[in-house]
């Protein structure tokens, strides 16, 4: 197929473009087959390049031949063209609708994109599993690295390098994946060095209703616990939803086929619900026309804030076992791709100092998300203007950014990143000229091919001008537990993605500046001071050595 | 003295061409809640005076509270007219008419009902109410409906319930939360200061300001209009002004409010609070506009309800002076300069867009702005506030930064005198310049940083205290004393730690639980206050 195809009109003049900020631009409109371009043709405005990808939905009006299309992106922007003419209008509206809905992974942007920047590190390369686990091989001869998934043959969500109990061996591990939802099974998800305790995620096990029982599976979760050791089984989903899930074939594991084990239920909620959450509160902040009380119960009632809640205790609790009861933990939802693993990559950014750096917490990502396979493709298809309601979308990985935003308010200096990073990898989840989220696993992306088709996110965001701006100028390293509170009082909505187009943030930026001016220039006299003291020293021993015969 | 009014109204560019300091209420002979000393137009004699003040409700005559000096347009305030349902005052309408040719770039003034309509309304029923615009020559009349002290006292109250709740769920917190109606008053109190600062800023027009007595909205509305319009109030010294002039001197009745003394219940009303409130929401969306942090606020609204200085006491001036209060008493003011290192922002800046002149609030109604004050609702418990202080941070870095730069000087100096030495050849001996230590600049509240909470979300209490019932000043004042970590609140919170004990009882089997292990010293805890010491 050719884009050319799907653009019937390539170019429009006279099209006024408003969004929020700016007044409106006169100039003309083009479709390229990735992107929505409106150039002035002035030398000192700013065009509008919107890739088609970034498009949830859009609205099309007719005011006598003027033509609006309105735009809602899945950033949750919105902005309006105003096209003269209702033929260009309508031409325009279906081919932006075509060119936002490809449906095929290969014809998408990062396919096409050649990145006008120096690659200095390979983002491809820059977070290999057998590098990770070198962090934990020096602290405990307990793991190893399993090849047993390298063809994707035992557990297709699964990357091909996964870490196990030593005491495993891989033709344990193939039985383990039969009885685990999706081959789901048990693997290491973090060591945490201060007592040895773990945290593994697998799938459900598909005990069914007559309760299936796997040896195999007793034995490897056992495997993990010395003796007279405990452990907590966190099952994501609330009790009778695990019971209901028997029916199916899924289920829970039985107390008394793993005595060393507590098993402790939550509820963190799915799919749709999640979405449907999004649409809602997204809709209570464009809504500018209710009254003070009305906002409160409208974002009560996308409840958002609930899901946030529910997340980071679920967290915490796991953190809590870790770290306090000493107990190693192993949580699984139902596919656990989802509420898994925003619980287990939360309790790292928790327990663990360097998950908290930018670069690992870039290894987080890459390890707890894109390699634990969770589906992005399907997740972050549409976004929270889509009408579709399809089962698999869902801002899952959303949530969990917005979860760590919230231990970042609550901890300002003990993460190295800024918010920035947070809001920009929500973009690229999204909407992207990089590889990194596309596909729903690491099966699939090998099937793309992205390493040899696609850039990184990773070689663009780690180049050292790209990295300044996600650069938390107020970080001290902390290398203690962060305890964070779930109170419904410490939890915020997160203005810079929620309220980023419905408020100026002019003041608040004002403010980050100068917090940086602060900070730079004490840095600089520090410098100052440290060359002086040096040049005097030297000064003092020459002096010295003058006045000793 | 720290606080004075006459500079006050001297630095407002008064007395000048259109307003002069009157004597009419000398010796309180005309308005008893009033302070002697009052700015009116110079076209208002004692006669128009003293017949207005018979038109209004305790003698409270229309009186400047701000001169906005860069278009000579004026706040005034007063309290409602005696009009019931027909009367009239000429000397009320002279009055009126004196304060508009006051300020002679503008054809017309604003007349500002701080009261929803309907209460205005049912006032003219007992011989009050409001004007009518068409016995008034050129005014523009407007309602603005912010409740009375009644209602107020009501939503506050339903507000802390819901803080005080026990493990609330999101749901519960945001219900009662809109339910308390809390934010929706402070956002008419905050709508109302921003009406009249566009008034004044962008049309030019005076604007007299009342509601029943014009001692709690009209405080509330007149001090907030001027925090908007003029820099100065939104340094330190500048508040503690704005504070004594239209709360203090102008009659609001502190003992009754804050029930200092035993006294009617139905009195206490949080008016100041709210006031005080509409400062943080506007220090939220204006971070580098004030001189002073969130904690100058929650201060001073602590020494409002605590009764350890003088400066919050009595109902009006004139009870003030029967009791001699400014000699027997310290103040308030005093204090808080002498520690202001404790109260500056670190982000204030002298210059830029936000400091000068006029703050600019959206247009548009823009409701997610007002925000839950947990610094303060929620103050005493430590573990509901951010671990760490970007305040506390920068204040540290900018410390550091002027020792830095002291140091920087002492080194050139030395360097220079060496050089010199060399030259001559003369042999001195210096001394090794000490190693300043570059200390780090944690200001976390590290013991409950690192204490889990609970989790399992159904043991938890947060004791939480209603802002009326002031701590005890160690609680209270934490400034920069807790990187030493010796307050027992702060460093030995047991109550944060039950959370470890109770982790399985959501267990779906039984929640039986195997005994957890005692905790004991906490070894997180210990190492932060090592890091920290």
């Amino acid at each position: 197929m050719e884009f050319a195809e799907l653009i019937k009109t390539p170019r429009v003049d006279n099209v006024v473009l408003h969004r929020p900020f700016y007044p409106a631009v006169e100039g003309t409109l083009c479709l390229t087959g990735h992107h929505l371009i409106l150039s002035s043709r002035q030398d000192n405005t700013e065009e509008l390049w919107l890739l088609h990808s970034n498009i949830d939905a859009i609205d099309k009006r007719f005011v006598g031949p003027l033509g609006t299309i309105i735009i809602k992106c899945k950033d949750f922007r919105i902005i309006q063209l105003d096209i003269p003419g209702m033929e260009e209008c309508l031409n325009i509206a279906s081919s932006i609708e075509a060119l936002s809905t490809l449906d095929s992974i290969t014809l998408m942007y990062p396919f096409f994109y050649r990145p006008m920047f120096e690659v200095i590190e390979d983002g491809w390369h820059s977070f290999l599993p057998e590098q990770e686990f070198e962090l934990y091989s020096s602290a405990t001869s307990e793991w190893r690295l399993s090849y047993v998934n390298k063809e994707f043959a035992v557990c297709p969500s699964y990357p091909p390098i996964v870490i196990v109990p030593k005491a495993m061996d891989d033709e344990a591990l193939r039985k383990v994946a039969t009885f685990r939802h999706g081959g789901r099974f048990p693997v290491l998800s973090y060591y945490h060095k201060k007592n040895g305790m773990v945290i593994m995620r697998s799938g459900q096990p598909l005990t069914g209703t007559n309760g299936r029982r796997c040896k195999e599976d007793e034995k490897l979760i056992n495997a993990t616990l010395r003796a007279g050791k405990r452990g907590y089984i966190i099952d994501t989903r609330p009790l009778n939803v695990a019971q209901q899930a028997r029916a199916k074939g899924g289920g829970f594991e039985q107390e008394a086929h793993y005595p060393q084990w507590r098993r402790i239920h939550k509820s963190i909620e799915r799919y749709h619900i999640l979405q449907e959450s999004l649409i809602k509160l997204v809709e209570a902040c464009n809504d500018q026309t209710h009254n003070m009380d009305r906002w409160l119960s409208r974002l009560e009632a996308s409840n958002w804030l609930t899901h946030i809640k529910e997340i980071l205790t679920t967290a915490c609790l796991a953190a809590q076992c870790l770290d306090r009861e000493g107990a190693s933990i192993l949580i699984h939802g139902t596919e656990g791709t989802d509420s898994t693993l925003q619980v287990t990559s939360l309790a790292q950014i928790i327990l663990e100092p360097r998950s908290r750096t930018i670069r690992g917490f870039e290894a987080l990502i890459e390890r707890e998300w894109l390699q634990a396979g969770h589906p992005f493709q399907q997740r972050c298809a549409q976004s929270a203007y889509c009408n579709s309601k399809q089962k698999w979308e869902s801002p899952v990985f959303l949530l969990f950014l917005d979860c760590v935003w919230q231990i970042l308010r609550q901890f300002p200096c003990s993460f190295e990143f800024n918010e920035n990073l947070l809001i920009m990898l929500f973009e690229h989840a999204y909407a992207s000229q990089f590889g990194t989220f596309l596909g729903n696993n690491e099966s699939e992306r090998c099937k793309l091919k992205l390493q040899q088709k696609t850039m990184s996110l990773w070689s663009w965001v780690n180049r050292p001008s790209e990295l300044s701006k996600f650069t938390n100028p107020l970080f001290e390293a902390n290398n203690l537990v962060i305890w964070p509170s779930v109170a419904p009082q410490s939890l915020q909505l997160w203005e810079g993605i929620f309220l980023r187009w419905n408020r100026s943030s002019k003041y608040l930026d004002e403010a980050y500046e100068e917090m940086v001016n602060i900070i730079e220039y004490n840095k600089e006299l520090q410098a100052k001071v440290n060359i002086l003291r040096r040049q005097l020293a030297e000064l003092e021993t020459e002096d010295g050595m003058q006045e000793s015969p | 003295m720290l606080i004075d009014l006459r500079e006050e109204y001297k630095r407002m560019g008064l007395p000048n061409n259109y307003w002069q300091l009157s004597d009419v209420n000398r010796d309180y002979r005309v308005c008893d809640s009033y302070p002697t000393e009052l700015y009116v137009p110079k076209t208002a004699t004692a006669h128009i005076i003293v017949g207005s003040s018979k038109f209004r409700s305790r003698r409270r005559f229309p009186a400047l509270s701000y001169y906005h000096k860069d278009n000579h347009v004026s706040i005034c305030r007063s309290s409602q007219p005696l009009s019931g349902f027909s009367a009239r005052c000429l000397e009320d309408e002279q009055m009126l008419q004196a304060i508009r040719k006051a300020s002679p770039g503008s054809d017309f003034i604003y007349v500002v009902d701080t009261r929803p309509k309907l209460n205005a309304m049912a006032n003219r029923a007992a011989g009050k109410g409001y004007e009518n615009e068409d016995n008034y020559s050129n005014i523009k009349f407007q309602f603005i409906g912010i409740e009375n002290i009644h209602v107020m006292r009501n939503s506050l109250q339903k507000m802390l319930e819901v803080c005080e709740l026990k493990s609330p769920s999101m749901s519960d917190f945001l219900w009662g939360l809109e339910n308390s109606g809390w934010l929706r008053h402070i956002k008419a109190i905050l709508d109302a200061g921003v009406f009249i600062a566009k008034a004044v800023s962008e049309e030019g027009a005076s604007v007299l300001v009342h509601c029943s007595d014009g001692w709690d909205r009209t405080a509330q509305v007149c001090s907030v209009a001027s925090l908007l319009l003029d820099p100065h109030y939104r340094t330190l010294k500048g508040f503690m002004v704005l504070i004594e002039k239209d709360w203090i001197s102008f009659g609001h009745k502190f003992n009754h409010r804050y029930g200092n003394l035993d006294g009617d219940p139905k009195e206490i009303s949080p008016v100041i609070d709210q006031f005080i409130e509409c400062v943080w929401q506007l220090m939220e969306q204006f971070p580098c506009a004030f001189e002073f942090n969130e904690r100058f606020l929650i201060h001073i609204q602590h020494h409002i309800y605590s009764c350890q200085f003088g400066n919050f006491l009595c109902n009006s001036q004139k009870e003030r002076q029967e009791l001699k209060i400014q000699e027997r008493t310290y103040s308030l003011w005093a204090h808080l300069w002498k520690n202001r290192g404790d109260y500056l922002n670190p982000l204030f800046r002298d210059d830029p867009s936000q400091t000068q002149g006029t703050l600019h609030l959206p247009t548009t109604p823009c409701n997610f702005m007002y925000k839950f004050w947990s610094g303060m609702y929620n103050r005493f418990e430590k573990g509901l506030q951010p671990r760490q202080s970007v305040t506390d941070y920068l204040m540290a870095v900018k410390e550091e930064t002027q020792q830095l730069e002291e140091e920087l000087e002492a080194l050139e100096e030395r360097l220079e005198k060496i050089q010199k030495v060399q030259l001559n050849r003369t042999q001195v001996k210096s001394k090794q310049s000490e190693p300043s230590k570059h200390s780090g600049f944690s200001t976390s509240d590290n013991s409950t940083a690192n204490t889990p909470q609970d989790y399992s979300g159904n043991t938890k209490s947060f004791p939480s205290r209603s802002p009326s019932q002031g701590d005890e000043d160690s609680a209270l004042i934490l400034p920069q004393d807790n990187l030493k970590s010796s307050d027992p609140d702060l460093s030995a919170n047991s109550d944060q730690e039950s959370g470890v004990e109770d982790l399985s009882c959501r267990s779906a089997s039984g929640g039986e639980c195997a005994p957890s292990e005692d905790s004991g010293k906490d070894p997180d805890s210990d190492e932060a206050v090592f890091l920290t010491a």
